[in-house]
């Protein structure tokens, strides 16, 4: 039975430019328009890309929610962590400030010298080790390194400085006032 | 209908709208990773704009798909 190609339009093309009848079986049954394949193409792949933009746009939203949300929150109330006497000089002291979920570590670096940090590496949230006779807080997961006197980074994937837990002293104790988050 | 532009023209302009649709997205890219890094970093004054400008960015992309549906009907 001879096919019949009358309802297929003129705008039709091939891929390699010989007539429709010359075309393997699966092309006569499913023709298809080249140019027009392309359109459908990249037509698919702007819609594909506008999602991603709408996504981006979602996490943008997002990040300002949780940015209104914690201002409206408020400074966090000062809190005891430990008794002066209870640290030796190079000790360190494991807290959580200002919620149980936020750890923190506090360091005696010399006899009236106190540092605390967000113990939490900036670069993937693994906890960071004190090394007081080096200086340094170090991430064992990437050999992050941080400098105990300011937090800063000195090597390693961190970019971030270490959050840092303002100090105060309070009949003989060492007191938190206060987390300050720092971008460089 | 007979089209207002060839093919080719078509073609031209779609790969136009596509090129600016790319460039907003590395645009609203860079603009996610800085704005993260910023909140985290406790700098919350310049989150509001840049929640802004990717809103606007999202809807120009939204904008230049909706024209490329329109250009190709």
């Amino acid at each position: 039975m001879a096919e019949s190609h009358d309802d297929i339009p003129l705008s039709v093309l091939t891929p390699d430019g010989r007539p429709f009848e010359e075309q393997p079986k699966w092309r006569r049954d499913f023709p298809i328009d080249v140019p027009e394949d392309n359109h459908v193409a990249r037509r698919d792949f702007t819609k594909f890309m506008v999602l991603v933009s709408f996504a981006f746009a979602v996490g943008q939203c997002w990040i300002w929610l949780m940015s209104a949300w914690r201002r409206a929150r408020g400074t966090s109330a000062s809190r005891r962590i430990v008794a002066v006497a209870e640290v030796p000089v190079g000790g360190a002291v494991s807290f959580s400030y200002p919620n149980p979920h936020d750890a923190r570590v506090l360091v005696r670096t010399a006899a009236d010298d106190f540092v605390a940090y967000s113990s939490k590496c900036t670069h993937l949230s693994c906890a960071v080790i004190p090394d007081v006779t080096a200086g340094v807080l170090r991430c064992p997961c990437h050999h992050g390194l941080f400098d105990l006197a300011t937090g800063r980074p000195l090597a390693g994937p961190p970019r971030r400085p270490l959050p840092r837990v303002q100090l105060g002293r309070e009949q003989g104790y060492i007191v938190a006032l206060n987390v300050e988050e720092r971008t460089t | 209908m007979k089209r207002r532009v060839s093919r080719d023209q078509l073609n031209t302009i779609i790969s136009g709208m596509l090129c600016v649709v790319l460039m907003l997205l590395v645009l609203q890219l860079w603009l996610l990773t800085a704005t993260m890094n910023a909140y985290l970093g406790g700098d919350h004054g310049v989150v509001a704009p840049a929640a802004a400008v990717g809103t606007i960015c999202f809807l120009l992309n939204f904008g230049l798909f909706w024209q490329m549906r329109r250009l190709e009907q």
